[in-house]
């Protein structure tokens, strides 16, 4: 038997780590992983609460959010390949400019 | 059953199925060169051994006590575990997958597999689609454009016709009710119109599905056709160019060891797993179904080897175009089809 | 017990994957500790008893979308990131900022938690039900998700695509 607070903890800090990469990575690609990362903290605190209240919506509310991250994750490489074709380089602060 | 004898069979079951399993590849690597010799009228290997039987033994002592070379300017973590990663994955998705009926001695019974869980299709899938790292972090990490090329063109490869597989095994689960792989052979069970076995692949247009598998399979373990990430003749090797010795064999058993799982796969969804006539004794009628399942498995692997034989290689346009406007379509209609066929039937 | 056990060791997987990921300089790193950063969620999963929510992280999460992380890293042969002036600013505001944040929520939660106790297996999450739910109560969000990933993958086509004009300069230059 575990509490049911481990588990919101363990998805806070995973949370906390993914606002943490998103805050000090540079690197674009490793900025998006940092969501995906925010986003699988978020699914662990929907399948706990889904264990907690009996109730499977919390379970189909992931396959929602693992969409939703799919899609994400294919605009946003296609948006980092087009970037990187334009300016050749993945480091967000050069990246300043609304045109070439 | 308590938790010692559980842990005990569990640990005889999974040794007993990873030698025979390591064992398998490595008679199938002499089948090949055997088959594939004698198609394009050679004798294969004959030296060591009667009709080269110890080949794969001699083969193993030489790639054991050969120089393990690495590169200088691979990466190295990454460069280790590439071919450690695709053998791990290779191998453990054997662990769902029911081989035969139940082996009972006395008051002791047990399933010949090493687990029954009730999502056994979808941890094959996921093992599976894990693999691909294996490929792409060893092209990537060799740091030579051969190898990346390779990578590249591997894990392109093996996320689209990910896909088409996937989709196509849909039209039997819809039939089967269960991602159970022992359920869905148990839904195999029987015949119809009293001669014809209820298997998958005669029913509900799964012929289709049949057809679309075993090509998406034979492009996600990059056999020929579809051996892209390897081709020798354009990228050296491919992703394990700079790969010898021992992780060079990794990579090969690998391979080898993805063929049985996805001819095993084939087997169990589409012709009903271990079915098949039980006559004699007892103990004989336990053993049985183990022989017509890996009656079904040598079949499969012959017709990769077959396939090998026969078919030039794809261009590497010709092979996304394939996957993406034929495949693709094809196994989305055949699972309209069969959704339709299986609602409308009284 | 073996709960706690089972939950601790792939808890700590978890966080340690993340912390490697913020530590690595190298993306294809970070990548591959996010990989196993979900293969241990996908543990956690299971544990709550949520089957097939765990079989779908390792396909679609692990299988899927890291594999292509990787690949658009490889592809564009991304090297170790530098440093650069903007992100000391997010150093010494933004981790203070979000440490003290965890640790009230972590305080909060673990204080004054009421929320209960999971056994293993809590909420056991077989395919057929979670089918049901989908199919009927969540048709509509079900529907509209499939056309967000149709528009998704336009959008990537569109985007990744060369634009022509690049393509005719190179063929006529």
């Amino acid at each position: 038997m575990v509490p049911l607070s481990y588990y919101l903890v363990l998805s806070g800090i995973l949370f906390a780590c993914g606002v943490t990469g998103f805050l000090i990575k540079r690197n674009i690609i490793t900025i998006f992983m940092s969501i995906e990362l925010m986003l699988n903290g978020v699914n662990l605190s929907f399948v706990a609460f889904a264990a907690r209240w009996q109730q499977l919506s919390g379970q189909v509310f992931v396959f929602f959010v693992m969409v939703v991250a799919a899609a994400e994750a294919a605009v946003g490489l296609a948006i980092i390949i087009a970037l990187f074709r334009t300016r050749e380089t993945l480091n967000i602060d050069q990246v300043n400019l609304l045109k070439l | 059953m308590n938790i010692t004898t559980f842990i005990i069979v569990s640990v005889i079951k999974t040794a007993l199925v990873l030698f025979v399993l390591l064992t398998a590849v490595a008679y199938t690597v002499w089948l090949e060169r055997k088959v594939v010799g004698h198609m394009q009228n050679r004798w294969g290997p004959t030296r060591v051994g009667p009709f080269g039987l110890l080949q794969p033994a001699a083969d193993g002592i030489k790639f054991l006590f050969k120089e393990d070379l690495t590169p200088p300017h691979v990466y190295k973590p990454l460069y280790i575990a590439a071919p450690m990663l695709a053998v791990i994955f290779a191998v453990t998705s054997i662990a769902v997958i029911p081989f035969g009926n139940w082996f009972s001695v006395g008051n002791f019974r047990t399933p010949f597999q090493i687990t029954d869980v009730n999502i056994g299709l979808l941890v094959v899938l996921g093992i599976t689609s894990l693999g691909v790292y294996g490929v792409a972090l060893s092209g990537w990490s060799s740091n030579s454009k051969y190898s990346l090329l390779g990578g590249l063109r591997a894990s392109a490869q093996m996320v689209s016709y990910e896909i088409a597989l996937g989709l196509s095994l849909v039209g039997v689960l819809i039939l089967a009710g269960t991602f159970s792989l022992r359920g869905i052979v148990e839904a195999q069970a029987g015949h119809f119109w009293g001669f014809i076995p209820n298997w998958f692949i005669f029913r509900g247009g799964q012929f289709v599905a049949f057809f679309i598998y075993l090509t998406a399979a034979y492009a996600e373990t990059n056999r020929i056709p579809f051996d892209l990430p390897e081709a020798e003749t354009e990228l050296v090797a491919g992703y394990h160019t700079e790969y010898s010795a021992m992780k060079f064999a990794m990579f090969f058993m690998a391979e080898y060891a993805n063929m049985i799982t996805v001819a095993c796969l084939a087997s169990l969804l589409f012709l009903g797993g271990w079915s098949g006539p039980l006559f004699g004794p007892s103990w004989l009628q336990q053993l049985l179904p183990l022989l017509w399942f890996f009656l079904r498995v040598f079949g499969f692997l012959f017709v990769y080897i077959w396939v090998r034989g026969t078919l030039p290689r794809f261009r590497y346009d010709q092979l996304m175009a394939f996957g993406w406007k034929f495949l693709l379509p094809l196994a989305i209609a055949n699972l309209v089809v069969t959704a339709l066929v299986v609602v409308l039937k009284p | 017990m073996l709960h706690l056990i089972l939950f601790s060791v792939f808890g700590l997987v978890c966080v340690g994957g993340a912390v490697n990921l913020l530590l690595q300089r190298h993306p294809i790193n970070s990548a591959l500790s996010l990989v196993v950063v979900m293969g241990a969620l996908a543990v956690e999963f299971l544990l709550l008893g949520a089957e097939f929510v765990a079989a779908i992280q390792v396909i679609v999460y692990a299988g899927a979308v890291m594999v292509l992380f990787v690949f658009v890293i490889m592809l564009l042969n991304a090297g170790e990131e530098e440093r650069t002036s903007g992100s000391r600013v997010a150093w010494l505001l933004g981790i203070p900022a979000v440490l003290a944040g965890m640790v009230i929520v972590c305080w909060a939660l673990l204080a004054r938690s009421n929320a209960g106790v999971a056994a293993i297996g809590a909420l056991p999450g077989h395919p057929a039900d979670i089918a049901q739910l989908l199919f009927h109560q969540f048709l509509l969000p079900f529907e509209v998700t499939s056309v967000l990933v149709l528009i998704a993958i336009m959008g990537a086509v569109v985007l990744a695509a060369r634009p022509e004009s690049v393509e005719r300069t190179k063929r006529e230059g």
